[in-house]
């Protein structure tokens, strides 16, 4: 192993070390993590855990983010959430060091209460009382279909319309 | 009673299976007598109709009201947007919920778009949406499908020609949507840079319906059963001389009918209001038949009302 390679290897450990137990969520979109954080309201709760990000992180398939929550094991079903902007992100669940669980983002059929739309003449943008609400019409890219108005919205627009 | 109808709501068109289309149709077509006045009804007596009119639309409140009084049922409601409870700040779903509780069915006309989803989510009672926002207006698809029907006894085998604004004109997006649940063939004729959407197109493809698209009316006139007017509108285009230019290829007149230029039992239809798009001497000629597409108006809302009050 070259020099370089080998303090590479170190910067790696430094950036990702492992946790005792929790969730590891990786292969995060380039930039995305922070809204991750937002989606599965890790960021105003008051939380004990303790939250980790990594951003713009080297991989084999260009950079990504890396999120890890030390302490919680997050279900499924919420982290299916994140595939709206993170639809490659991978999560791990780890016990006493070593990845008991691995875990692929599914994208769900309806999102609920994620993002709102981005047609400022539909009345889910109103001041009305509900939750905006779409249907998941397309898988590459994301797309979603607004519940009241139809509008779709793809790709970044779901991200900058994250709730 | 109607067991082809199941709906608690007219919110829009798309959730019409054909059973229910031409289970309205059918009554619609009962309806004809007692919509011209020559015949006496009561199936709505002792019903109130709400009709909450969020932005004016005479047209359309005139003849839901007119569908309801001939039924012998009685209606409230507002038609300016300055009376209305929404200008002192209470939302839509409060005006729904306090609606509901006094009326037996509500009909919405509302500028912001999916307006009839939310009244539908918050109203005991049916809501028949009248137009929310950008154009969706599911009884004027409903009205156009059965001009069509009226006119040349069935939908399915039409050639049908639809002509102006085909890319923001929401009205035309509904009626192809709808058309596509027929065997129709589908011609679409606009100025290249008001198209179709690709999404409305694709769909079409996917459904095996037969479609083509051309720039000008006389492409394509020869051949049709029904010519389907819309207006294009000036703010689509760049300069008054770029809109000059195309609105007079999308106007027809007369002479253009004349002869061996189009089909005996060419079918005009325009939802209305006109501005440039038909010459006042087709109005005389036997293919003009948007009038009585606007008089198929009363039939068909009464058709719905009965409809969804005795649901
Ligand atoms: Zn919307």
């Amino acid at each position: 192993m070259g020099e370089e390679k080998k303090i590479e290897e170190k910067r790696k450990e430094i950036k990702i070390t492992p946790i005792k137990q929790g969730t590891v969520i990786d292969h995060i979109r380039k930039g995305q993590a922070l809204k991750v954080l937002r989606i599965l309201d890790l960021i105003d709760k008051d939380i004990d855990f303790i939250v980790s990000v990594a951003m713009n992180v080297n991989s084999s398939m260009g950079k990504k983010d890396i999120l890890k929550v030390e302490g919680l094991e997050l279900v499924n079903e919420e982290l299916d959430k994140i595939s709206l902007i993170a639809p490659e992100a991978t999560v791990n669940i780890v016990r006493n060091y070593e990845v008991v669980r691995k875990h692929r983002v599914e994208l769900p059929k309806m999102a609920k209460g994620i993002v709102r739309c981005r047609n400022n003449n539909c009345i889910s943008n109103q001041n009305e009382p509900l939750i905006p609400e779409f249907e998941v019409v397309g898988k590459d890219p994301v797309t979603l279909k607004c519940e009241y108005c139809e509008r779709e919205m793809r790709g970044e627009k779901i991200s900058d319309n994250v709730i | 009673m109607y067991e082809g109808f199941k709906k608690d709501h007219v919110v829009r068109i798309k959730d019409f299976t054909l059973d229910e289309m031409s289970t309205v149709f059918d009554l619609a077509e009962k309806m004809i007598p007692v919509a011209e006045g020559k015949k006496k009804n009561d199936d709505l007596e002792g019903k109130l109709l709400a009709t909450l009119f969020f932005e004016p639309s005479t047209r359309t409140r005139l003849s839901f009201e007119g569908a309801m009084k001939r039924m012998s049922g009685s209606c409230i409601g507002f038609a300016e947007p300055g009376t209305s409870s929404a200008k002192k700040g209470e939302t839509l779903a409060d005006t729904i919920r306090v609606a509901a509780g006094y009326s037996d069915i509500i009909v919405l006309r509302h500028p912001h778009e999916g307006a009839a989803q939310l009244a539908a989510n918050f109203s005991d009672v049916p809501i028949i949406n009248a137009g929310d926002g950008a154009g969706r207006h599911p009884t004027q698809t409903l009205l156009d499908l059965f001009t069509i029907k009226r006119e040349k006894g069935s939908i399915s085998g039409n050639h049908i020609g639809i002509a102006g604004d085909l890319k923001y004109g929401r009205t035309v997006h509904s009626l192809t949507n709808a058309l596509s649940m027929y065997d129709t063939e589908l011609t679409f004729i606009s100025p290249p840079s008001l198209r179709m959407p690709d999404e409305i197109t694709d769909a079409l493809g996917r459904k095996g319906i037969e479609h083509k698209e051309v720039d000008g009316i006389e492409d394509v006139l020869d051949e049709l059963d029904i010519l389907y007017m819309t207006r294009i509108q000036r703010e689509r285009f760049p300069s008054e001389q770029d809109y000059e230019k195309v609105a007079k290829t999308y106007l027809i007149e007369k002479h253009m009918l004349e002869d061996e230029m189009c089909k005996e039992d060419l079918t005009i239809m325009h939802p209305l209001p006109r501005v440039d798009e038909i010459a006042a001497d087709v109005d005389l000629t036997s293919h003009a038949k948007y009038f009585d597409q606007a008089a198929n108006g009363v039939p068909i809302r009464m058709a719905l009302l009965k409809l969804l009050s005795e649901g």
